[in-house]
């Protein structure tokens, strides 16, 4: 359902400001905090990084805070070179991965992080990625055939497997589906930009047989058709992929099937 | 999922709140916009066609609004919504079918395209009307 003000108890307060350090370049980020031990409202923490002290990117700030400032703060991250998708959460407004994300990207006077937007928060920046983990299995993301298996493997010409790049790319981080207002409203029913990315790798897949099952499952009000082309999904995907155009495929297909 | 009162003791991280917003995402919002205003719009020319065949009276009443500053206002909106649904309505055809302008860089320059004919349409259209 559409509700466009966050639930009572989830609106963020103001909250800690934390001492800032003598240094020429110093920036401000003010992060979203929220403690399910301490329960209550989520706050907005304001913390002061000297950035010559830390390294280029969003995530070697949080980073810096953790190990400098605060140490109760909260976040995924491991490869530190956007193959993980961990690190995924909105900064400056918009979703990516914080770890390709430079904090000298982003103009304006503070930097704002954010989890991924309308998900429920676990900690801090780290929200619950059940449903989305869901969605991406709902497509059966792996090879589905009938004909017996081949002696060695399947097989591909050069030309088939073209049809897979900007597809296979995908780490997974969620930074779609979280920018996707329908997504936001119809989370529960509508699958989102990154598993209908993952559905479409599959469909043109050569070696693929399952692609009317895979239309079958696809065929209804909500799974596919909540895209409206809004686009941010496009906008914001921190490895250059293009759901929405993805997904304008798969409709095309939904069409071609029945003509 | 939002519901008030859900069962889910956690916050819903902040998203419209916090969102940086794109051109792609301010024109998809006001293609409904525009469209639920032509809904609107409707009803006034049905109103306009009924009291054209019921009276000179009831015809000079609803000519009466329509030349009045909140009508002028509201015919002026009503006309910037036909022009931006039709260009975005297009886009939209062409997305579709074609499958052109998924790249995000160029979506962007075509919604804010759309929402330049809108308004530069409906000036134009309104200063020839008030020449004529």
């Amino acid at each position: 359902m559409v509700q466009l003000t966050l639930p009572k108890g989830s609106a963020p307060k103001k909250g800690k400001t934390w001492p800032k350090p003598e240094g020429k370049n110093v920036k401000k980020f003010k992060v979203y905090r929220y403690s399910p031990e301490e329960g209550g409202n989520p706050r907005w923490d304001t913390y002061f990084v000297d950035t010559d002290q830390c390294g280029p990117m969003i995530l070697d700030v949080l980073i810096y805070i953790k190990n400098h400032i605060d140490s109760t703060l909260a976040f995924r991250r491991s490869c530190r070179e956007g193959v993980c998708g961990s690190c995924a959460m909105n900064i400056g407004g918009h979703n990516t991965i914080a770890c390709t994300r430079g904090w000298d990207e982003i103009a304006g006077p503070h930097i704002t992080i954010a989890p991924l937007p309308h998900q429920p928060v676990v900690k801090d920046l780290i929200p619950d990625l059940t449903n989305f983990y869901a969605q991406h299995a709902y497509v059966q993301p792996f090879l589905k055939t009938d004909t017996p298996e081949p002696e060695k493997e399947w097989t591909q010409s050069e030309e088939d497997r073209e049809h897979l790049d900007g597809l296979y790319e995908c780490i997974l981080c969620a930074s779609c589906s979280t920018s996707c207002p329908s997504y936001w409203w119809n989370g529960d029913k509508y699958l989102g930009p990154a598993a209908l990315l993952q559905a479409y790798r599959w469909l043109i897949d050569s070696r693929d047989e399952a692609t009317g099952e895979r239309l079958d499952d696809l065929e209804d009000p909500f799974k596919l058709y909540r895209c409206h082309t809004i686009m941010n999904c496009a906008q914001v995907c921190p490895k250059g992929l293009n759901p929405a155009k993805a997904i304008a495929k798969i409709k095309h297909m939904m069409v071609e099937r029945v003509a | 999922m939002a519901g008030q009162g859900r069962a889910d003791p956690r916050p819903l991280s902040p998203h419209l709140q916090i969102w940086k917003w794109h051109w792609t995402m301010a024109g998809s919002i006001f293609h409904r916009v525009s469209g639920v205003g032509l809904y609107g719009g409707a009803f006034l020319i049905g109103a306009w066609l009924i009291a054209l065949a019921t009276s000179p009276e009831a015809y000079a009443f609803v000519e009466m609004i329509a030349f009045s500053l909140p009508g002028q206002i509201l015919l002026f909106l009503w006309s910037m919504a036909v022009l931006y649904h039709l260009a975005n309505g297009l886009r939209h055809l062409i997305w579709d079918g074609p499958m052109i302008g998924f790249n995000p860089g160029l979506a962007s320059l075509w919604s804010m395209f759309n929402f330049a004919f809108a308004i530069i349409g409906a000036a134009v259209i309104w200063s020839l009307a008030s020449f004529y």
